[in-house]
């Protein structure tokens, strides 16, 4: 129902796809913990994103997907290694952000290259500042306008996030859940970053918030921005994306086109296939058993425990190959 | 079982979230109530659940009316309910192992020994087990420590379950299993159900029926 859906550009064959915005290529982030412990979060993650297109990471909490967006926005605490890279920005201007120093990554990429559509819209404003004064400040902080263009700045960056004019000078608590998002919302969107990442934007939102925030999230992907969307919420992401990468224990297990991982013929990966059934307008049937933890991962196949398809190939860890990581999952249909 | 008569609650008394609501849930019965987020619902469940005292209007549970809210509610009042909230981690003491978290209401009652197979069995339930037992809240993910609430709410063998956006922050997979949990136990008990929730396409196919939530003017 979002189309138009871009060209097959998945991680492995991107010679046709438009310039990335986004380019991760074996991402994996691994946290050092008191004891010797290792929690290996995410592993061996690999995948673009272009501009005008929306990419919906789903998966359970704890499956690493939160990591992931923490590591694209340089926000990782201090125990973190990670290895790989994830580019940000066209071929001659690119930029590793895993690399960069705090310096670069405040002053050039947070807010001004990557845009953060926070999960906690409320948490992310100041409760006793009005959103006027809070868009001012940062566009004053991010663009460096003057005094007098300010007021006109704001007013365009609230109008881009379907913010009321006229709500401009309450403060946060004044706020419906909406208002608030929509005002977390302009704030991200002040910079113009070409990369907005929403980080569960529909938590807790009932359904009609849910269907105007995805509807306004995918406005933004259609005005050209690129847009990550993590989230757990399967429904959502059908609504807002082009493309679906699933993650199960800090790996990508499934990344395709959304319309046939949501239609037919259906997702392809075990986890995926259970997870889409498990929904309430579906089986309402849940997987059996529980994620590995992550600091005691299997050699083999991580979902092997759990999976009903389960043979002795799947101690071999499978590689994410033609868009799925299983050894036993159905072809492509459009193969 | 639990029956709510023009109850009127809130936080200031000029401004209740709760206006003159009424409803009934009866033995074994599931009742959905649906509502915007904001809306005064989960209000209404912590009246419910004994742990908000209404302005004005009656709770009546298991045919006697309530006098005490809070700590002023009869031990033997509290316990014939069971409540899970939205967010796990505000409802967990971080200092307990999910083991102990689950065990904690049976500390009060003299029956900790009695009761600590029940609470092996209830994380068996649940789906938890060997080391993510002996872990505390951190060290564990939400939809983990939702699980470990539930058990905990279970364990007394309330005949009353109120799950208050119970499963709004988790995965598909882990709300059907909770909600399969939920309704073995109301199977087995013929417990009654209070789920309060936002989300319609969820909270039908979970109850016998579901009620919009009145939005105050
Ligand atoms: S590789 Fe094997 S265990 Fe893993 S999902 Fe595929 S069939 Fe199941």
């Amino acid at each position: 129902m979002n189309d138009p859906r871009r060209a097959a550009n998945t991680a492995g064959h991107e010679t046709a796809a438009p310039e990335p915005l986004l380019s991760v290529r074996e991402l994996s982030v691994r946290f050092l913990m008191p004891g010797g412990r290792h929690v290996a979060a995410v592993n061996g993650v690999s995948f673009d994103l272009a501009a005008g297109e929306c990419l919906a990471l789903v998966g359970e909490s704890g499956c690493g997907k939160s990591v992931l967006a923490a590591a694209l926005l340089g926000l990782l605490p201090g125990n973190a290694r990670t290895r790989g890279a994830a580019w940000l920005g066209p071929a001659g201007d690119r930029l590793d952000v895993l690399t960069a120093g705090e310096a670069t990554l405040a002053r050039t990429v947070r807010g001004r290259r990557v845009g953060l559509i926070p999960q906690s819209p409320a948490a992310h404003l100041t409760p006793v500042r009005t959103v006027r004064a809070q868009l001012e400040e940062t566009v004053r902080e991010l663009r460096g306008t003057g005094r007098a263009a300010l007021r006109a700045a704001a007013e365009a960056a609230a109008a881009r996030a379907a913010f009321p004019t006229d709500h401009l000078d309450r403060y946060p608590h004044q706020l419906s859940g909406g208002l608030a998002q929509r005002a977390a919302t302009a704030l991200a969107l002040v910079a113009d970053a070409p990369l907005l990442i929403a980080d569960e934007p529909t938590t807790g939102l009932d359904r009609d918030l849910v269907d105007r925030t995805v509807g306004e999230l995918r406005r933004h992907a259609d005005n050209g921005h690129g847009l990550l969307v993590i989230t757990h919420d399967l429904a959502a992401a059908e609504r807002v994306a082009d493309r679906i990468a699933v993650m199960y224990a800090g790996r990508i297990v499934e990344l395709t086109d959304a319309a046939p991982f949501f239609g037919s013929p259906g997702p392809r990966h075990p986890y995926a296939r259970g997870l889409l059934a498990a929904l309430p307008e579906r089986d309402f049937a849940p997987i059996p058993g529980l994620p590995p933890e992550l600091d005691a991962l299997p050699d083999g196949c991580a979902f092997a425990p759990r999976c009903d398809r389960a043979t002795d190939r799947c101690a071999v860890l499978p590689d994410l190959t033609g868009g799925v990581a299983c050894h036993h999952a159905p072809k492509a249909a459009h193969a | 079982m639990l029956e709510l008569s023009h109850i009127t609650a809130g936080y200031t008394p000029r401004a209740p979230v709760v206006r003159d609501l009424s409803l009934t849930v009866a033995d074994g019965e599931a009742l959905g109530l649906l509502g915007p987020s904001g809306c005064g619902k989960s209000t209404l469940a912590r009246v419910a659940a004994l742990l908000h005292r209404p302005y004005a209007g009656t709770v009546v549970l298991a045919g006697e009316p309530v006098r005490g809210f809070r700590f002023r509610a009869p031990r033997a009042r509290r316990t014939l309910v069971g409540v899970v909230f939205q967010q796990p981690r505000l409802a967990a003491d971080p200092r307990l192992t999910l083991r102990a978290l689950i065990a904690d209401p049976a500390r009060a009652t003299g029956r900790f020994t009695e009761l600590a197979d029940r609470a092996d069995a209830l994380a068996d339930a649940v789906g938890l087990g060997g080391d993510l037992l002996r872990r505390r809240p951190p060290e564990v993910s939400d939809g983990q420590l939702q699980r470990a609430c539930l058990a905990r709410a279970l364990l007394l063998r309330p005949r009353l379950l109120i799950c208050d956006e119970m499963t709004a922050m988790l995965d598909a997979s882990t709300t059907a299993a909770l909600v399969a949990v939920v309704e073995d136990y109301r199977r087995e008990h013929d417990a009654a159900l209070l789920a309060v929730g936002h989300d319609r396409v969820l909270l039908n196919r979970w109850c016998d029926s579901v009620r919009e939530f009145p939005t105050t003017p």
